[in-house]
């Protein structure tokens, strides 16, 4: 059953109920390090959406064009995480020849996204749900919107934060974690719209 | 002069340099899967035996791979270890593995790993290399339970399955995402109160 409905849940659910941040706890490391200030997490955001749309891409067309039919499943995680480094890394070239403009603005983002728990789980998440090529940039685009979406909000917060009286031992990353538990219990609440 | 084993390099992962307090790398998993103390073990364990095995493989092939292609290497050795921890607990613990889903392959981007094989593994000897690998596997371990162990025994009333309390109303949001961040949160601003503690002294 492939409408517009359909493909709007998909996304809504990978954007708010299931945000790969705060109720799947992925790409933590990037999200408590780079969101201290709000400038450098716009830029890692948008480059997040960029890449996870397309390595999804990419990475489904290869289990089900490639995989899959020569019975090969179990190279799964070895064939992604090898197409998404080197997708990033030719991606890097192609970006700095054409579009000089845009990469001076993701900075040193590109490279550090390799190592970013999202974007493998979502290719993994959208292979082990079973969705159809357009379904799948539907979800990849869900939980890219929603990493983009959550670590502009924290770092905006974060920034307020700094000049806040907090405990002496709670300065820094602590008092982060305490604030993403407060902002997951807030996203919580969605999870009572429906089910995917 | 180096010695050939060095017995340090096993204490220094479980408390010196502990992966996940003092050097905070692969938060992911420990907060993901520590809703019950026996996922969580299942996960320490794959922990253990994929950083165990790496380190020993990339130690001995540390000589014979150039500079420039390390880091695809190492990348393809974790991977392989990763998907014989993915089919072997498939085909023995069926439900575990399905209740650490997509985690488990993951563990091949987890910064702990990678870490390991390049700032250790590739610079020390196989015997070092592998205390290395046990003693980051356990200290991961040791605190991937107590999260649990704090979430479980609050947010369920139980441990391990079993009921601890009859007359107990459980606090419902230590077992939901929330009480994760929460936990981690504490125990980081604790681990910073007793260094602070040993400055002064």
């Amino acid at each position: 059953m492939l409408n517009e409905t359909n493909l709007f849940f998909i996304f809504l659910s990978a954007f708010l109920i299931n945000n790969i941040l705060l109720i799947r706890f992925l790409g933590l490391c990037s999200f408590i390090g780079i969101s201290t200030n709000i400038k450098s997490s716009i830029g890692m955001g948008i480059a997040v959406v960029f890449v996870t749309v397309m390595a999804c891409s990419i990475s489904w067309a290869v289990y089900n064009l490639l995989l899959a039919p020569l019975h090969l499943e179990y190279l799964r995680t070895t064939t992604f995480i090898l197409t998404i480094a080197s997708f990033v890394q030719f991606e890097e070239m192609i970006i700095r020849k054409k579009l000089p403009t845009l990469y001076r603005a993701f900075g040193i983002y590109l490279p550090l996204i390799t190592t970013n728990c999202a974007i493998l789980a979502s290719a993994f998440l959208g292979i082990d749900y079973k969705l159809d090529f357009i379904q799948n940039v539907a979800f990849s685009l869900g939980i890219s919107g929603g990493y983009c979406f959550v670590i502009i909000v924290f770092a905006s917060i974060r920034e307020e934060i700094e000049l806040a009286p907090i405990p002496e031992s709670f300065k820094g990353v602590p008092i982060a974690f305490i604030l993403a538990a407060l902002m997951s219990l807030a996203f919580l609440g969605f999870k009572g719209l429906f089910k995917l | 002069m180096k010695k050939i084993i060095d017995f340090k390099v096993f204490l220094n992962g479980i408390w010196k340099e502990n992966p996940i307090l003092f050097i905070m790398l692969g938060l992911c998993p420990v907060l993901a899967v520590s809703g019950s103390v026996k996922d969580a073990l299942g996960m320490g364990i794959a922990v253990i035996f994929v950083l165990t095995g790496s380190n020993m493989v990339i130690s001995l092939i540390r000589k014979i791979v150039p500079s420039y292609v390390r880091i695809p290497v190492f990348i393809v050795v974790i991977a392989t270890f990763v998907t014989i921890t993915d089919y072997f607990l498939a085909a023995y613990s069926p439900q575990i593995h399905k209740n650490l889903g997509v985690y488990l392959p993951l563990i091949v981007v987890n910064c702990i790993i990678l870490g390991r094989a390049e700032g250790f593994a590739s610079k020390n000897n196989i015997f070092n290399s592998i205390l290395d690998g046990l003693g980051m596997g356990i200290g991961f371990t040791l605190i991937i339970f107590v999260i649990s162990s704090i979430r479980e025994i609050l947010g369920n009333g139980t441990f391990m399955g079993k009921i601890l309390f009859t007359n107990f109303n459980p606090f419902l949001i230590m077992i939901m995402p929330p009480g994760a961040f929460l936990v981690i949160g504490i125990l980081i601003a604790l681990k910073q109160k007793i260094e602070k503690g040993k400055k002064i002294c």
